[in-house]
């Protein structure tokens, strides 16, 4: 099969190559661009581990064709931190609240919550439960990775967050 | 898990897209893509070409034409629920679209995929059909209009020909009236076990207007023509719910998996549809 050309803006720098058109996203970011940020958890679209953000929308990269998406401006765990390379307020959430255990769904909750924020700044306990339903964890049981988001949305705002992670 | 191999096209324009679809021998569409491409994974399906509808603007957005709603087959389940004409003049999609998946399926899922894949676990169809809604079809030399109600053939078959796509769907005013959609599923992101839309009208106490369809209690989403029958004309009593949900059970044929006998599904099926009609008569 012959291979087609894909391009993408990825974490803000233009990047381009070749590929097979049944080569999904999820595999053109890890095996192409070597960014093994972005997991391959279940595959079957229900996990969300492999979440990146997609032209300003979460989207699960095991579910979009490389060329479906290509032309898009795409952004993955790997672009999360700030521009100066320090830990992101999100990042610091996950890291001050113990919102990971064995960390393997973190990247797909954080670039979730990344756009979860972007979109509801002050979200309640109960919409960030919502806004994170496609997302699995098997670890925590989900309360300090709501705290950790909740930690971050306090702090873009500029508040500070008093609760101890459970 | 990747799909087998295929040919990949993203046409400009509705026609160009169906010439393909025409040309090409075991083509499919792709619109959002997340009921295709787990099947292509899982060799369920395994088209030779796919043609991205990605790519033709003409089939996003959501319109005014007239009395109805015009809504393009490639409007995701994301941008449904952001629309204020879509919460102003049909609340129940509203209510449905907020059922579906989870939030990354919606921002990609579209409501033409919804509606044409003919999986009788999607949730539009049958929404679609209490709404009376009218798929628009395209092929590559012409355009026809078949209701909802006259689409679906079965369990992942329509009366879409080789070459035909829906580009859009019409919705009739509905005036002042009740709606609702219950849904029964395991957990978030889930299939419904069994799922009742309801649209009724009341006028001086009493029924006059109802539809009421099923979603995953058949090969097809259901027109429970009889249960409606049951509700027109009354107040919406115990009694007279009662018989509409007996006359929808009759109806009900859902099949035996992981979600429940057949037995069990249409007890609870049943359940739906009494929640639907009350939620229904509380908001007419």
């Amino acid at each position: 099969m012959s291979k087609v050309h894909v391009k993408y803006k990825v974490n803000g720098q233009d990047v381009e190559g070749l590929c097979e058109p049944r080569t999904l996203l999820v595999h053109f970011l890890r095996e192409n661009l070597m960014l093994t940020g972005t997991h391959i958890g279940c595959e079957t679209s229900h996990c969300g581990a492999c979440t990146v953000d997609l032209n300003g929308k979460s989207v699960k990269s095991c579910t979009v064709l490389a060329v479906q998406a290509s032309g898009g401006d795409v952004l993955t765990a790997e672009g999360m931190t700030n521009a100066d390379g320090t830990m992101s307020a999100l990042q610091e959430g996950f890291r001050q609240m113990h919102g990971l255990q064995c960390g393997y769904c973190t990247p797909g909750m954080i670039v979730r919550a990344h756009r979860l924020l972007q979109e509801n700044p002050n979200p309640s306990e109960e919409e960030i439960r919502f806004g994170i339903a496609g997302n699995l964890c098997r670890c925590t049981g989900y309360q300090n990775i709501v705290k950790s988001i909740q930690y971050a949305a306090m702090k873009l705002r500029g508040e500070e967050f008093k609760e101890a992670a459970q | 898990m990747i799909p087998g191999t295929f040919e990949y096209h993203r046409p400009k324009t509705v026609v160009e897209a169906a010439k393909l679809l025409k040309k090409l021998k075991e083509a499919r569409p792709l619109a959002g893509g997340h009921s295709l491409l787990p099947m292509m994974k899982l060799r369920l399906a395994a088209p030779t070409a796919l043609i991205d509808l990605g790519g033709i603007a003409a089939l996003r957005g959501i319109k005014k034409v007239g009395s109805k709603l015009v809504i393009g087959a490639m409007t995701t389940q994301h941008e449904l629920l952001a629309s204020a004409l879509i919460q102003k003049n049909v609340p129940i999609l509203h209510e449905t679209a907020i059922l579906i998946a989870d939030p990354q399926v919606r921002y990609v899922g579209t409501i033409g995929g919804n509606v044409a894949n003919g999986d009788p676990g999607n949730d539009m169809p049958a929404v679609m059909m209490a709404l009376d809604a009218t798929y628009i079809l395209a092929g590559p030399t012409a355009k026809r209009s078949v209701k909802a109600r006259a689409f679906y053939k079965g369990s992942y078959e329509t009366v879409l020909k080789a070459g035909e796509i829906v580009t859009a769907i019409e919705i009739p005013a509905q005036g002042k009236h009740g709606y609702s959609y219950e849904k029964l599923k395991r957990k978030i992101g889930d299939y419904a076990t069994a799922a009742a839309a309801v649209i009724l009208t009341m006028k001086g106490g009493k029924v006059v207007m109802c539809s009421i369809t099923l979603t995953n209690l058949g090969p097809t989403a259901l027109l429970a023509d009889a249960a409606a029958k049951a509700l027109i004309g009354t107040s919406g009593d115990e009694a007279a719910v009662d018989a509409a949900v007996a006359a929808a059970r009759k109806i009900m044929s859902p099949a035996h998996d992981t979600r429940g006998t057949p037995q069990y599904r249409t007890s609870v099926g049943g359940i739906y549809v009494a929640r639907a009609i009350k939620a229904a008569m509380a908001r007419a």
